[in-house]
């Protein structure tokens, strides 16, 4: 559906706020870890698309959810991960292009075992 | 001039308004009100409308100015009594914080579009009740940044309102919905602000922060509203007068009149959310829950408001009970949002001590201990290990009311609601099915929103790192943001508190 405007070439005439060239080289990436919700929603980076998966784990998702105390035992081999709404197991030296990721991509994970704090999702 | 009666306060106004209304000659009438037919709007008859109150521009004034009278006298001793030092906690001044910069800069917009609404619809009827209310909300602005100023000699937090207004990313909230109201035609703004705000909501907004302010002690912020409570319930009665005449004039406007009474209602409750937050957890002295609060306002009150619009063939809006459902969980969600971002929030924020924690088990007994207690209690222990919880992230936004994606699925609060829609080749990310389905009647609208997080990622907000924004927000480092425990304002709290005991004594 259309905007109603008192224009007839409203679509025309706007710019698109977070379009892609505007981040400087960067991506948008959404980051969630599910059960944790003392992080209240995800996270929030801009990253280079050729950054390795890996490298979003160990660089960006470990230090940021470390204040966590269940971040220190987080097995990463027996992560459940979301891509885009579909189960993925992503490959960590791959990058994050290659692991269809894109602009504005959420990522959520799930940890095995590790439920949030005594097991309340918090 | 003997034989001349006086004229009524009724035939008055007959005489002052209907001539208003004639047809111009020398331009065409589609011309000189090119605003109010685009949307879809079909009206037979204008002067149809009947205004409940008949208010001429002289008692106007008369009213409005003996208000003011009264007010001022009552803010002038509130002062000369040093009545700031008389709230119930100083934690209580973070209230007024949110209010003068969330909610009175509203007030300003208000102004704008009554005016702006005032202007462009071509009946006289309506037109002279948009522009009274335009008036209103200007001097409601007026006073509440008068009132709030005499805490401003005293308080961090205060100053810079009106900047942060357009820059913080929480108060992107209230003026994003705002934005959206006043960019659209007048019809639709009538219903966002006129009926869905002022008239289905309001209670929420207003009955909270008066009876809070009551409750704490604050007799200046009371005094104020009482003040534009005379106004307000005008403004109810234009917002459902305006509902009812335009679902009278033609049965083609049903359709659009309930798409615009989904949408308000949603981003409404959203922008609620902040009030929902300030009840269960801000007020020192607690007035009511926020879910007592929505089942008395919305879900009673709307209930039968929506049995009687129901002979137009208007539903209750869409998603009212999910809203009703949310009713449990936002201020929760909303206090830990600002918790754990305290040291980007311009008012401080604090940890519920266990008195708190009980009387929010007490209101919320099927989810507070089993969802939220358990996360006060992991950050109460981390703050006592020295490790004081902070998200050092930014946060997802809502790209329709631009909330923190904090939102649980309904029925389960342990899962965040992810909603999206892929428009033009990009993603966009929703925190609801409410706000998902407002992008997706209007998404042109909506790709243009200025998400801070995003607008920060882009450098549009004073550079990269945490300091570089808050310095462009005007936040002043240590005193406006952080937890109130170790503030100016506790210090200074606490430094009256001992002089009045030493008085005592
Ligand atoms: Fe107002
Ligand atoms: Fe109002
Ligand atoms: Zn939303």
């Amino acid at each position: 559906m259309t905007v109603t405007a008192i224009v007839p070439d409203y679509a025309d005439r706007i710019e698109t706020a977070d379009a892609p060239e505007k981040f400087h080289g960067n991506a948008v990436i959404y980051v969630h870890w599910e059960e944790h919700l003392s992080f209240c929603s995800a996270l929030a980076f801009p990253l280079p698309l050729a950054m390795p998966f890996g490298a979003l784990v160990s660089e960006v998702i470990t230090p940021y959810y470390a204040a966590h105390p269940d971040a220190a035992n987080i097995v990463w081999d027996k992560v459940v991960w979301d891509i885009d709404g579909g189960k993925k197991a992503p490959d960590f030296s791959a990058s994050l292009e290659a692991n269809g990721l894109g602009h504005k991509s959420l990522v959520r994970f799930w940890t095995p075992g590790l439920n949030g704090w005594a097991g309340s999702a918090s | 001039m003997s034989g001349a009666k006086k004229l009524g306060l009724k035939q008055r106004y007959a005489h002052m308004t209907r001539g208003l209304d004639w047809e111009t000659t020398y331009q065409p009438m589609d011309k000189v009100f090119p605003y109010d037919r685009f949307e879809g709007i079909k009206i037979k008859d204008w002067s149809a409308w009947e205004d409940p109150f008949r208010l001429t521009m002289d008692t106007y004034w008369k009213f409005q100015a003996e208000k003011e009278r009264k007010l001022y006298a009552v803010l002038d001793s509130f002062a000369q009594n040093n009545g700031q030092t008389g709230v119930s906690d100083g934690r209580y001044i973070n209230v007024l914080k949110l209010f003068l910069t969330g909610i009175s800069p509203e007030e300003y917009q208000a102004h704008r579009g009554f005016a702006f609404a005032g202007r462009h619809l071509r009946g006289v009827g309506p037109r002279v009740a948009a522009q009274m209310q335009s008036l209103d909300e200007l001097r409601h602005v007026q006073t509440q940044i008068h009132t709030i100023s005499h805490y401003n000699k005293y308080f961090d937090g205060l100053s810079e309102f009106r900047h942060m207004h357009d820059r913080v990313w929480y108060l992107s909230v209230p003026k994003s919905f705002f934005d959206d109201a006043r960019t659209a035609g007048p019809f639709e703004f009538m219903i966002a602000i006129g009926f869905a705000f002022e008239y289905l909501l309001t209670n929420l907004l207003f009955v909270p922060f008066m009876s809070g302010a009551a409750y704490n002690g604050d007799m200046s912020t009371v005094t104020f509203g009482f003040s534009a409570q005379s106004d307000e319930s005008r403004h109810m009665t234009l917002g459902i007068e305006v509902i009812k005449f335009l679902l009278e004039q033609h049965p083609d406007n049903l359709p659009i009149v309930q798409k615009w009474v989904d949408k308000w209602f949603w981003r409404g409750h959203r922008v609620l959310g902040l009030v929902a937050m300030m009840m269960d957890y801000m007020l020192p002295k607690k007035v009511m829950s926020w879910k007592e609060a929505w089942e008395i306002y919305f879900t009673e009150a709307g209930g039968s408001l929506f049995t009687d619009l129901a002979r137009y063939g208007l539903k209750v809006p869409k998603y009212a009970d999910v809203a009703t459902a949310e009713a449990e969980h936002i201020s929760h969600q909303n206090w830990a949002i600002f918790y754990q971002y305290t040291h980007a929030a311009g008012f401080h924020t604090w940890m519920p001590d266990a008195e708190h924690l009980d009387w929010l088990s007490a209101k919320y007994p099927d989810t507070f201990d089993k969802y939220y207690r358990p996360r006060w209690e992991l950050w109460a222990k981390l703050e006592k290990e020295g490790k004081r919880f902070y998200n050092n992230a930014l946060p997802q936004l809502c790209q329709c009311c631009q909330i923190p994606m904090g939102y649980t699925e309904p029925g389960d609060p342990t899962t965040i609601a992810f909603r999206s829609s892929t428009y033009k080749d990009q993603k966009y990310h929703f925190c609801s099915d409410g706000c998902k389905d407002i992008f997706d009647n209007e998404p042109d609208k909506f790709v243009q929103a200025w998400l801070p997080v995003h607008q920060i990622f882009q450098g549009n907000c004073g550079g990269a790192t945490v300091p570089d924004v808050l310095a462009w927000y005007r936040m002043n480092v240590g005193a406006d943001n952080m937890d109130y425990v170790g503030s100016p304002d506790e210090a200074l709290w606490n430094e009256w508190h001992a002089e009045k005991l030493r008085k005592a004594v």
